[in-house]
């Protein structure tokens, strides 16, 4: 009975011990993205500086996306932060549902986040969630093949030269496609590029009555225009490639061109995972002829801590650590410059060493020029580039792309596949209560 | 004469049965391949079967970023946890289904295999809304728990078809002997019946450990088992057929050694009473 | 022999499982019944009051509810008629006598053992992919153009990595059965010259007929839930929309629990009837 005791005071020791050594703990549920991944591996230094330890919850992104939503809507308090993105921050913020970034100190210098980050991760001029990184969209090709096609890549490309452009490249003996595009169903998959591309040919998602415009010939014009293409020059079986896919494609040196992420251009330059690292050359996504509008998105992997967190002190300690400069820095030193987590702060892209970075203005360029309140050439009731921030869209938005999807993978036509989604978009507006 | 025409169509079986047997174990001597390979080697055209270099860095990398053990010990105990509170249950159940069987054994029986409908994604919400009331979001108790529930029916129903296999003239003839209740089940039924309930513990073993839907959804750290530890490998950025094959094979193969020395039970356990 | 006194007995050793399993079927059932009369939108707000059938009637009228129990009973019916006729085949072969039978039954009951999201994952990426997957390999070595499985093919790819995972179940269960059967009718029949396929049919088939149904039954059981496989895959697009999969968008893709919930409940209808429909055939065969 006594070495009983004994034992249970000696663990209660211990733990006090521990208890007084790693004061707290939070857990923060990130996505699978590299540069997640490589924050990860910098926690310790964190932990060391401040006694706070960290437990990681990372999964693929639509795992994470499930996962954080139920746990949110129901207030189930599994995570001090969470990963989100620009969609999701201000409903949630707008529900109350997360803590205002407010009172962050002097050195985070809040006013050097870029504005358009700010805007879209903010709700009603509160900020919600710090950006880790951020990204526009953008023309990454392959400036050997461009030369061999005897073409040259404007800065401001056209759809119509992209299309010219990539048939000119297209070599389907040596596994050579002009172009390589998202067909991935899937909202924030082919679903966001496919709106993109619906902006810069003049189409939009809803009027402003909120009624679904997929009836509209822009639509019509836009889809046609981009099965066209990809049957043109683009590589078998898109119609499952998201970013990933690709990427590797790129990667291996079998596109011509890819608009896609301004965050991949630090991946497809990379000579440790690309066999084409020195052959890229970038330039602003592209616009339809005569359409005031180019297909550039804006996106953000941001932190938030969701409200009612026991740990909300030390949730704000660990966001102002990983979206500061100094943790730039960090990366920096150890990776180089190109592999910070980019877009997000104005003196990164002011720092010379930064500039220097064949990719950097091409970046900033296009996220500057991405505005999500006036996405399309019509006006629209929503905010948003290639989503609109209603709780409503992600459902809506992955059925049309599946509809979009098979219109790819040539199960449908153009116009099956439009009819579809204006019925279904219809539909759920409806029971949604617009 | 006949003798030889044995030998060959034994030769012939052999072979053909060594042919399919490869076609179908083949996917997961692929990953487990791929897992020794860089990601270049991964995908390289045409693909590289053994000449290629071996390497251990996706495991070193998949080790580095995930701690392995605490995962695998969660997935041991939630899964061996709700195998085995799951047959503690399920053993008078089906005790008396098999020796005292009234009009209704069957009804309930066939009863007990239908709550495994319900679809779970429809259920999520009431669950999860369940879980914070009682605490038990992210608790191993908590998934042991409901894991149980998810496979006590095929638990029952697994013992029950055992039992059958029994026969009641060794229990009369015990009783006879003035044989109390108890140690009719510990002396007499339990040893008949360990053979079943050894293969009823492995394949509901094996069911508990690779479901992938509570598991995941009611977990963040520290219950999480290795289907989670799956989550985070499945499409990274970048080239990742060789994370994802060193990550998988370390998902299954704990699973693999052990279903690999008890594949006699197993083999056993399959049967459900099928032969008769 | 059965007592009074014994039944008492077992109806007590019966109570903590079948009040268990009550008690998990029962509260969750009343959650769903209770959220699927409610206008309940988490990103809304939650509960926004009671719309008595609503629900059920736009889950019913839309346009993707009868693609989705179609997706649902063809992916079912697929594999079990695969796993099932495969199973058979293959138990019969491995039935003979041959070397190294250990080592060939572990390995065909191997894919048993695999996390469905693991065999999806594999199968999707490793054999799949069009461009590095090995099947693309293996067409291009033949010279003919690599099909893209999961959007050309989505419901072939389907059953295909389903049935992968469920055939060594269905194996094991017919091995079993065949081994029991006895030889020496097999030999009678083999010395009246009856031919092959009648002896087939006539003997072994009828011996199979209870493990059959009990493959059929615990695969449906299974398979009607099937989840991990459409979600790495591809993600309900290309037709492959099952039941459980829609609801599965509707709670938490669209986040409206109230129509899920609904959704949960047809779904338990068409379990049941599936059920009721089964346990006609197993309850006769059972008894056998």
């Amino acid at each position: 009975m006594y070495l009983k005791h004994a034992l249970r005071a000696a663990t209660a020791l211990t733990f006090v011990a521990t208890a007084a050594a790693h004061a707290q703990s939070i857990t923060i549920a990130t996505v699978n993205n590299g540069d997640m991944i490589r924050m990860q591996g910098y926690t310790d230094k964190f932990t060391e500086a401040t006694g706070i330890d960290v437990e990681w919850v990372t999964l693929e992104e639509n795992v994470l996306r499930q996962r954080v939503t139920t746990d949110i809507t129901t207030k189930g308090g599994q995570f001090d932060i969470m990963t989100i993105g620009m969609y999701e921050t201000p409903i949630w913020g707008a529900n109350g549902w997360l803590v205002p970034l407010e009172g962050m100190s002097a050195e985070y210098d809040v006013d050097d986040i870029l504005p358009a980050m700010c805007n879209g991760l903010s709700h009603e001029g509160t900020l919600f969630a710090a950006p880790f990184y951020g990204e526009s969209s953008m023309v990454m090709y392959r400036t050997d093949l461009m030369e061999k096609a005897g073409l040259e890549m404007p800065d401001a490309p056209t759809w119509q030269f992209i299309r010219e452009a990539a048939a000119a490249m297209t070599d389907r003996d040596n596994d050579i496609n002009g172009i390589c595009l998202r067909g991935k169903a899937g909202w924030g998959e082919g679903g966001a590029f496919i709106t993109v591309t619906g902006n810069s040919f003049g189409a939009r998602w809803f009027d402003e009555d909120w009624k679904p415009q997929f009836d509209q010939p822009e639509w019509n014009e836009a889809l046609t225009f981009f099965v066209d293409m990809m049957a043109e020059s683009g590589p078998a079986g898109y119609a499952t490639n998201g970013f990933n896919e690709n990427l590797s494609l790129f990667q291996q040196g079998k596109c011509g061109m890819w608009i896609d992420a301004t965050v991949a251009a630090s991946f497809v330059t990379n000579p440790d995972d690309s066999t084409v690292a020195d052959k890229v050359g970038f330039a602003l996504a592209p616009n339809s002829d005569g359409v005031d509008k180019r297909s550039n998105w804006l996106w953000a992997w941001a932190l938030a801590i969701p409200a009612g967190t026991q740990q909300e002190d030390a949730a704000k300690q660990f966001i102002e650590w990983a979206t500061s400069k100094d943790y730039i820095e960090l990366v920096a030193e150890n990776e180089g410059w190109a592999n910070v987590p980019p877009g997000a702060r104005t003196s990164l892209y002011e720092n010379p060493e930064y500039q220097k970075v064949p990719f950097a203005k091409m970046t900033l360029d296009s996220i500057l020029s991405a505005d999500p309140n006036n996405p399309t050439v019509k006006p629209v009731p929503y905010v948003g580039i290639q989503f609109a921030a209603i709780p409503e869209f992600a459902g809506i938005a992955t059925q049309v792309s599946q509809e979009f999807s098979a219109v790819y993978a040539g199960q449908q036509s153009v116009e099956e596949a439009l009819e579809k989604a204006q019925a279904f978009t219809a539909e759920e507006m409806e029971a949604a209560g617009y | 004469m006949a003798r030889a025409v044995t030998t060959r169509c034994k030769s012939l079986n052999t072979a053909l049965a060594w042919a399919i047997r490869l076609l179908i174990f083949f996917p997961i001597l692929w990953t487990i391949l791929i897992s020794f390979k860089t990601e270049a080697q991964a995908i390289a055209s045409p693909p590289l079967f053994l000449n290629f270099n071996w390497t251990l860095e996706n495991y070193a990398i998949v080790q580095e970023r995930s701690d392995y053990m605490r995962f695998l010990w969660n997935s041991v105990i939630i899964a061996g946890g709700s195998t085995i509170l799951g047959v503690i249950i399920a053993v008078p159940a089906a005790w008396a289904m098999a020796f005292v069987p009234s009009k209704r054994t069957k009804d309930i029986l066939l009863w007990m295999l239908s709550t495994k409908m319900l679809p779970a994604v429809g259920v999520l919400y009431p669950i999860y809304l369940l879980f914070i009331r009682l605490g038990l979001l992210d608790t191993r108790g908590g998934l042991v728990v409901v894991l149980m529930l998810i496979n006590l029916p095929i638990i029952v129903w697994m013992l029950y078809t055992y039992f059958r296999e029994i026969p009641g003239e060794i229990l009369e003839a015990a009783r006879m002997d003035g044989a109390t209740l108890k140690e009719e089940i510990l002396y007499v039924l339990t040893p008949m019946a360990i053979p079943g309930i050894a293969s009823t513990v492995l394949l509901n073993f094996i069911l508990a450990w690779n479901e992938a839907f509570w598991t995941l959804n009611l977990t963040a750290v520290d219950a999480a088992p290795l289907t989670a530890f799956i989550a985070s490998y499945s499409s990274p950025e970048g080239l990742f057929f060789a994370k994802l094959s060193a990550a998988s094979t370390m998902a299954i193969a704990p699973i693999l050694i052990l279903g690999w020395f008890s594949q006699k039970q197993l083999v056993r356990g399959l049967t459900f009473g099928a032969v008769k | 022999m059965a007592t009074q006194h014994s039944r008492s007995v077992a109806r007590l050793m019966m109570a903590p499982a079948v009040v268990l399993l009550l008690g998990w079927m029962l509260v969750p059932l009343t959650m769903t019944l209770y959220f699927s009369f409610k206008k309940y939108l988490p990103l809304r707000g939650g509960d926004l009051g009671w719309v008595g059938f609503d629900n059920y009637v736009r889950f019913v009228s839309s346009s993707s509810f009868w693609p989705a129990v179609q997706a649902t009973l063809v992916i079912v019916g697929g594999v079990l008629v695969i796993t099932v006729v495969l199973g058979i085949l293959l138990a019969m072969l491995l039935d003979q006598p041959m070397w190294g039978q250990g080592v060939v039954r572990i390995l065909v009951i191997a894919p048993f053992f695999v996390m469905p999201t693991v065999s999806a994952l594999v199968w999707k990426n490793m054999f799949m992919d069009p461009v590095n997957g090995l099947l693309a390999h293996l067409w291009r070595f033949f010279g003919a153009e690599p099909i893209s499985w999961l959007s050309e093919a989505s419901m072939t790819s389907i059953i295909m990595i389903v049935s992968w995972q469920w055939l060594p179940f269905a194996t094991l269960i017919l091995l079993t059965a065949i081994q029991s059967l006895d030889s020496e009718q097999l030999e009678a029949a083999e010395m009246d010259g009856a031919p092959v396929l009648k002896r087939f049919y006539h003997i072994v088939l009828p011996h199979l007929s209870r493990a059959i149904t009990i493959v059929i039954l615990i695969q449906t059981i299974f398979l009607l839930s099937i989840f991990a496989e459409i979600f790495v895959t591809t993600g309900g697009a290309f037709g492959t929309r099952t039941l459980t999969y829609l609801i599965f968008q509707r709670v938490l893709e669209s986040q409206n629990v109230g129509l899920g919930s609904a959704g949960g409940v047809y779904a338990i209808i068409l379990a049941n009837i599936v059920a009721i429909f089964l346990m006609r055939i197993v309850g006769k065969n059972l008894d056998a």
